[in-house]
């Protein structure tokens, strides 16, 4: 390699980070915001402090969820279609357990954890051995049994009338009964989430991932035992919908069928697609535009009715063109950064000894 | 000693019989050919050897155990690895983490640093890795890909390789390096199982071949025989009658 193009290349490199630096610094902003935010101050359309912490608990909440089925269809390539009912099995667990039993909020929690790892665990072990999409149709019925025991189950449940008096969530006395905190928690739990991916993907069994998201046939030949690998995604992704069930519960302080049915299963299949499978931070847009998008119509249908009804077309046309335009999501616009579409932008040999 | 053993091995796609009784031997430290024309079954019998296809009936057996009904990662452990047809390389990955993965099976049982030593070992046997080491496999050009895939194969550290097709898609003076390549491997200690169309350039390196048709040998000998043979001759070297 030449000297110019070392140095070219240096220059490069010296952009990117710079450019690394100022998405963190964006990033950061974006999150502290609605903390930072004065109690009385108003954005445009009347949108308070308040407003802001919910949105960012519910796009929190559900990119957590998203980024675990972004890695269970873009690595392992398999689809979920009842991610909401390991949702909704982390929020009950946590309802039941924290109101009937009086246990503390984490170690509700954590069996809500076991309880979704042991049913993801019975479903995916014989499913996952299969070719095909046999993962789908098994956790549509999941989704489906799911609902019909959080609305029949009445004695354990409350059926349509739901649980409620929640406790807030909190670690012996340290209640985080305001939203700022719980705000703070969700994040934090996000933060710890995308750590997680991120060594996940990057590890060694992460690298039998990215082998199992290029071609199953290869990464068999190369000695990755193809069926457990899926499997341990598919148990991590669902572990993941049940501790944002569980932030779910303990947010709303009360919990009800609705939120967790097929409907919401759809919607993180979208929130996945628009924003990327197969990359960490894709789901998380994902999520946040979702979030945003139907929040900002809800706001407009308070003016004009008819707006509200639009959410399920938008969307539809959103996921309709990243799916022809930008394949692989949201996250694609990221990964193209200046310059490196252009190729070599100096003729090397020449202009090094001109 | 033979090292590869099929027995009256049959196997089919979905009730289309593929292979109707094969049998045959591959010993250590021999180069075995697998000849025939498409459909003869030479990848078929390879993919059932890896375990990536059941068998019907029959057995294989490596370094003396049956190996029939293991999933291919187990039969990858026990030392036997595939180079598919069409290479299957992870192009969007580099070329060292395309090596990484081949010693995937080795990870958790032998150190890190054995391991960049065979790296090394490979980058040795074909220099072009080393220098492309950060490269994407998929901008590679086909020769190089080819090598790769040996490459990547081979840090599974294997005692038999399968190798299938390894000349398709290639020009013919990246063919000619590619099978020395091979002839080096073998001088090195492992056993080579040698699936080709390029009947001549096989033949040439080979110890010992079989020549498949629709699933059945019909052929087998040294190589020098098969060379010799009129019908292989006429049917795989595209010689006339006049001149056999």
């Amino acid at each position: 390699m030449s000297a110019a193009r070392q140095i070219a290349d240096k220059g490069g490199a010296r952009w990117s980070s710079l450019l690394r630096a100022t998405a963190w610094l964006l990033l950061a902003a974006v999150v502290a915001t609605p903390l930072l935010l004065g109690e009385g101050y108003r954005l445009p359309g009347g949108v308070g402090k308040n407003y802001l912490l919910t949105i960012g608990i519910f796009t929190g909440i559900h990119a957590i969820i998203a980024v675990g089925l972004g890695l269970l269809m873009g690595y392992a390539g398999q689809v979920s279609l009842g991610h909401a009912a390991f949702y909704g099995l982390g929020a009950y667990s946590s309802a039941i357990l924290t109101t009937k039993l009086g246990l503390p909020p984490l170690l509700a929690m954590l069996a809500g954890i076991m309880l979704t790892a042991l049913i993801a665990l019975i479903l995916g072990a014989p499913t996952l051995r299969l070719h095909g999409h046999y993962l789908a149709m098994f956790t549509l019925g999941l989704g489906m049994i799911v609902q019909i025991v959080f609305n029949q189950a009445r004695g354990l449940t409350g059926g349509f009338g739901g649980v409620r008096n929640i406790p807030h969530l909190g670690i012996g006395s340290w209640q985080f009964d305001t939203k700022p905190e719980f705000y703070a928690v969700v994040m934090l739990t996000l933060g710890v989430t995308l750590l997680m991916a991120h060594n996940l993907v990057n590890s060694r069994s992460g690298r039998a991932l990215r082998a199992l998201h290029e071609s199953e046939l290869a990464a068999a030949i190369c000695g990755v035992d193809v069926a457990r690998s899926k499997l341990q995604v598919f148990v991590i992704s669902a572990v993941l919908a049940s501790v944002a069930g569980s932030l779910y519960a303990h947010f709303m302080r009360f919990v009800s069928p609705g939120p967790f049915g097929f409907v919401f299963s759809v919607d993180l299949l979208i929130m996945v697609v628009v924003g990327g499978a197969g990359s960490i931070w894709g789901p998380v847009a994902g999520a946040a535009l979702f979030n945003i998008l139907s929040e900002t119509l809800g706001k407009i249908g308070e003016q004009v009715p008819w707006v509200a009804d639009l959410d399920i077309v938008l969307f539809g046309v959103v996921l309709v063109a990243v799916v022809v335009f930008l394949p692989r999501g949201l996250v694609t616009l990221a990964a193209r950064r200046p310059g490196r579409a252009r190729g070599p932008a100096i003729q090397p040999e020449a202009q090094a000894e001109a | 000693m033979s090292l590869l053993e099929l027995r009256s091995v049959t196997a089919d796609y979905e009730g289309l019989l593929a292979l109707r009784g094969i049998s045959l031997h591959a010993n250590e430290g021999e180069i075995t050919a697998l000849l025939g024309a498409n459909g003869a079954g030479k990848s078929t019998t390879l993919n059932v050897i890896c375990g990536l296809l059941p068998t019907r009936s029959g057995q294989v057996r490596f370094a003396g155990e049956d190996i029939s009904h293991l999933r291919p990662d187990r039969v990858v452990r026990r030392g036997l690895t595939q180079v598919p047809e069409g290479r299957l390389l992870f192009d969007d990955l580099t070329v060292r983490d395309n090596l990484l993965l081949g010693a995937y099976s080795r990870m958790r049982r032998e150190s890190r640093r054995r391991i960049e030593e065979d790296i090394d070992g490979v980058c040795e046997l074909f220099p072009i890795l080393a220098e492309f080491a950060d490269r994407r496999a998929g901008t590679l050009s086909g020769g190089e890909q080819q090598m790769l895939a040996v490459g990547r194969a081979l840090m599974s550290a294997p005692r038999l390789l399968l190798l299938d097709e390894p000349s398709a898609g290639l020009a013919p003076k990246a063919v000619s390096e590619v099978f020395a390549r091979i002839q080096a491997l073998c001088r090195r200690g492992t056993s080579v199982v040698l699936v080709e169309q390029n009947v001549s350039a096989a033949l040439k390196i080979a110890d010992r071949g079989y020549v498949l048709e629709v699933g059945q040998i019909v052929l087998e000998g040294t190589a020098e025989e098969l060379l010799a043979n009129r019908d292989v001759q006429r049917a795989y070297l595209g010689k006339d009658y006049e001149e056999v």
